[in-house]
């Protein structure tokens, strides 16, 4: 075992791979935090489809999320992957690939994460807000939304986690993130136990720690509930 | 958007063959990771509740561990890492056997065995604690009262969440391609890469998915009828709604 390997070639495993973007923090960030915030984005509307009234807003949006649940996401990134360039008609770079990949197939896990957020606030909160006179777009904006967002809080952290290692997979379309970084670095080096071991501690300790962060939530949460 | 449809390209030839083949492999390596996932996942999520420190903190260093490192790293680090630290013969044997399905067997049930402990261990505990404390004032030790009582009840209750695991579990197999396995995405892909019919082999492999999964959940949610516990399964409680 030679974990010099590391060192020798920590500037491209960490400066390529982990920090090319010079404004975000890490690699894996640069494509995870788009990712989730688009996502989640995309995800309040299709969580909001689930439950609206009109007939066919509903069903649309729950093909969506039966669709894209039923369905490997890594079908899914190579449906983005040979669709796009049809549809746009010249080829995207392969990071605005994964990113669509990702917010679209994610946003119907987080859709059902709102889903749920909603259906667990109180009815009586939006019987009394309509009785104030607002309109049912206020009532969900004013008084539903921001009392469903504190109920998702933890359910989202998680989502985000499963989403930060699933931007992994953006390396099959020949992204060069942390792991395709660590195997350019393994094809010239041979060393593969050291370097899947080195990114899956920083894998590790980047979910650890949100998961850390999610459970102090819950904890806070469950103390002084909504 | 010009494109010709031509969706002959999927019984032309070797498609359906490639199609068939790649559903039984997926199929393959989904039902033999999901016994090793499930074994690891009913013994470390019933360690993770018994009242013995090391066991616990043993178990749960097993789930913390693999659960935060994203599966295709796994995939790469069992086919790529492990294998050169094995004595020659059995390095001999593996290539000769289909190294590549193994290694994808081994990343997935050990992935997901860390996944089932979750699910396993909030079924544990969501059984009263009387159970566990009227068990053993019967005189059953701590390992029959898990064995006899404890599990059982907690398989029966966990039936809807082991589901979407097993889905999980299924869908997670394609990530095996990257390291050669010749699952159904692989075969899709190569479908592609014969043909150059993308939306054609796509879709097929799509569908086939899509199919799996639901035939799996309708399999399970009539398990999940006939092993109800009487009087037991109250939906989850979720506040004043």
């Amino acid at each position: 075992m030679d974990f010099s390997v590391i060192i020798n070639n920590v500037s491209f495993l960490i400066l390529q791979g982990f920090l090319a973007w010079a404004i975000l923090p890490a690699e894996l960030l640069r494509l995870a935090v788009p990712a989730i915030i688009l996502g989640f984005f995309l995800g309040v509307f299709i969580g909001m489809g689930r439950l609206a009234r009109s007939r066919w807003i509903h069903i649309a949006a729950t093909l969506y999320v039966e669709f894209f649940r039923g369905v490997p996401l890594v079908m899914v990134i190579f449906w983005f992957w040979f669709i796009i360039p049809v549809l746009v008609g010249k080829s995207l770079p392969e990071y605005s690939v994964a990113l669509a990949a990702f917010v679209i197939f994610e946003a119907a896990y987080f859709g059902e994460i709102v889903r749920a957020g909603i259906q667990s606030v109180p009815r009586g909160q939006a019987e009394a807000a309509t009785a104030t006179g607002l309109t049912r777009a206020q009532t969900m904006r004013y008084v539903i939304l921001p009392q469903a967002l504190r109920n998702m809080i933890p359910a989202l952290v998680t989502q985000s986690i499963v989403l930060l290692k699933d931007t992994s997979l953006a390396s099959i379309i020949g992204y060069v993130d942390l792991t395709k970084a660590a195997q350019i670095v393994n094809n010239r080096e041979i060393r593969p136990f050291e370097l899947y071991l080195f990114i899956a501690a920083i894998y590790w300790l980047c979910s650890y720690g949100m998961s850390r962060y999610a459970r102090h939530i819950e904890r806070r949460l469950a103390v002084n509930p909504a | 958007m010009t494109y010709n449809f031509d969706w002959s390209v999927l019984w032309r030839g070797q498609s359906a063959l490639w199609l068939l083949q790649g559903l039984i492999t997926t199929i393959e390596i989904s039902a033999i990771a999901w016994v090793l996932a499930f074994t690891l996942g009913i013994f470390s999520g019933a360690l993770r509740t018994v009242p013995i420190t090391p066991l616990r903190w043993l178990a749960s260093v097993y789930v913390e561990f693999f659960r935060n490192v994203p599966l295709l790293v796994w995939m790469f680090f069992w086919y790529f890492a492990v294998p050169p630290l094995l004595p020659q013969p059995l390095q001999d044997w593996l290539f000769d056997h289909g190294a590549e399905f193994w290694a994808g067997v081994v990343a997935l049930g050990v992935y997901h065995g860390a996944r089932f402990s979750e699910v396993m261990r909030s079924g544990i505990q969501s059984i009263p604690k009387t159970q566990f404390e009227a068990a053993v004032s019967t005189g059953l030790t701590m390992a029959q009262a898990y064995r006899l009582i404890i599990v059982p009840i907690a398989l029966r209750l966990i039936i809807p969440p082991a589901t979407n695991e097993t889905l999980n579990l299924i869908k997670n197999s394609s990530v095996a391609l990257t390291i050669g396995v010749a699952e159904l995405t692989f075969q899709t892909r190569q479908i592609e890469t014969y043909t150059a019919k993308a939306f054609e082999a796509l879709t097929a492999g799509t569908l086939i998915y899509l199919l799996l999964c639901l035939a799996i959940a309708t399999t399970m949610s009539r398990l999940e009828k006939r092993f109800a516990i009487p009087g037991m399964i109250a939906k989850r409680q979720t506040g004043e709604f």
